[in-house]
């Protein structure tokens, strides 16, 4: 099993998914964004950062850069993507994933511990029981997902709502409870197949328990899992 | 050569926070009778391109038409 993690110039987490990755015993390595050849991959990551120094709109340049030809191809194909707070705004960018993400509301960049609940989603990259909450770290500017209300229909149609941000008791709060004024309360989609999964919440801090959690690790168990299952 | 200039807005129905910010602190200042402002982008362009290929620009990286509109003025030198 070998992750392959992207680094775009301003990149600057891809190194915490090494690690959280290589905790759970997988191989990982990283992938620059100039190569075009990542055969050998069996799932790829795009982590979080400030990519291009978010210019023109978060991801936007990003979303060009060589590697993503083939990472398009791999996700069409089939592959398992995931988006990780930068990754995520690339994914909606390069139309992986449905959207756009726009200023938090509050103007206001949020750097803190935030309560999850897991969607009865087609996500392949969480399996778990829908409503189990999860606690993960923010740190985003743009972080405030929008769609228009067909693609919010087709997506709660779908199954391809994966987390919504709640109260640290799992309710909503009158008004929402999504830091960043998401729509819907939206903390991570998927596509249609579930193989592209972007989320604006950092899984791979909460790997390693000397963090202070393990939410994450479920993540990269059960894509393992699902792959391991595909190829039988 | 000629010039381009880009004005990249949110759609219709699209918050803009910054545009909402500027719009209470105008109100603050006491300036009365601003319903509203909205936020956007200017970006100028000079190539060697048409106006054909400027749109493309503009809807492929310039812009993000899932939230965005743009209006192209070409100016004359």
């Amino acid at each position: 099993m070998r992750f392959g993690v992207v680094i775009f110039p301003g990149s600057n987490c891809e190194q915490d998914v090494i690690r959280a990755t290589q905790y759970l015993g997988y191989q990982s390595e990283y992938i620059w964004h100039g190569d075009t050849d990542i055969s050998g991959f069996d799932a790829i990551v795009l982590p979080g950062g400030f990519s291009y120094g978010d210019y023109i709109r978060t991801g936007a340049v990003a979303r060009f850069s060589p590697v993503m030809a083939e990472v398009i191809r791999f996700a069409e194909a089939g592959g398992p993507v995931l988006g990780i707070c930068n990754g995520f705004q690339i994914l909606t960018e390069a139309h992986l994933l449905p959207g756009a993400m726009l200023r938090n509301s509050g103007l206001k960049f949020i750097c803190k511990q935030v309560s999850l609940r897991a969607e009865d989603s087609v996500c392949q990259w969480l399996d778990q029981p829908v409503g189990t909450i999860l606690q993960f770290p923010i740190n985003h500017n743009e972080g405030n997902y929008y769609c228009d209300a067909q693609t919010l229909s087709q997506l709660k149609a779908n199954g391809q709502v994966v987390l919504r941000y709640v109260e640290a008791d799992g309710s909503t709060a009158p008004g929402g409870s999504a830091p960043n004024g998401s729509l819907d309360d939206i903390a991570g989609i998927c596509n249609e197949r579930g193989n592209v999964f972007g989320l604006m919440p950092h899984p791979e801090r909460m790997v390693d328990p000397i963090n202070g959690g393990t939410d994450g690790q479920p993540f990269f168990t059960t894509i393992v899992r699902k792959l391991a299952e595909v190829a039988g | 050569m000629a010039r381009y200039e880009i004005y990249v807005t949110y759609k219709q129905g699209i918050f803009d926070p910054p545009g909402a910010t500027a719009e209470r602190a105008l109100a603050n200042l006491g300036y009365e009778g601003v319903n509203s402002v909205k936020i956007g982008k200017f970006i100028r362009l000079d190539a060697d391109a048409s106006l054909a290929s400027v749109t493309e620009m503009c809807g492929k990286l310039l812009a993000n038409p899932v939230i965005e509109d743009f209006r192209i003025e070409t100016v004359e030198e």
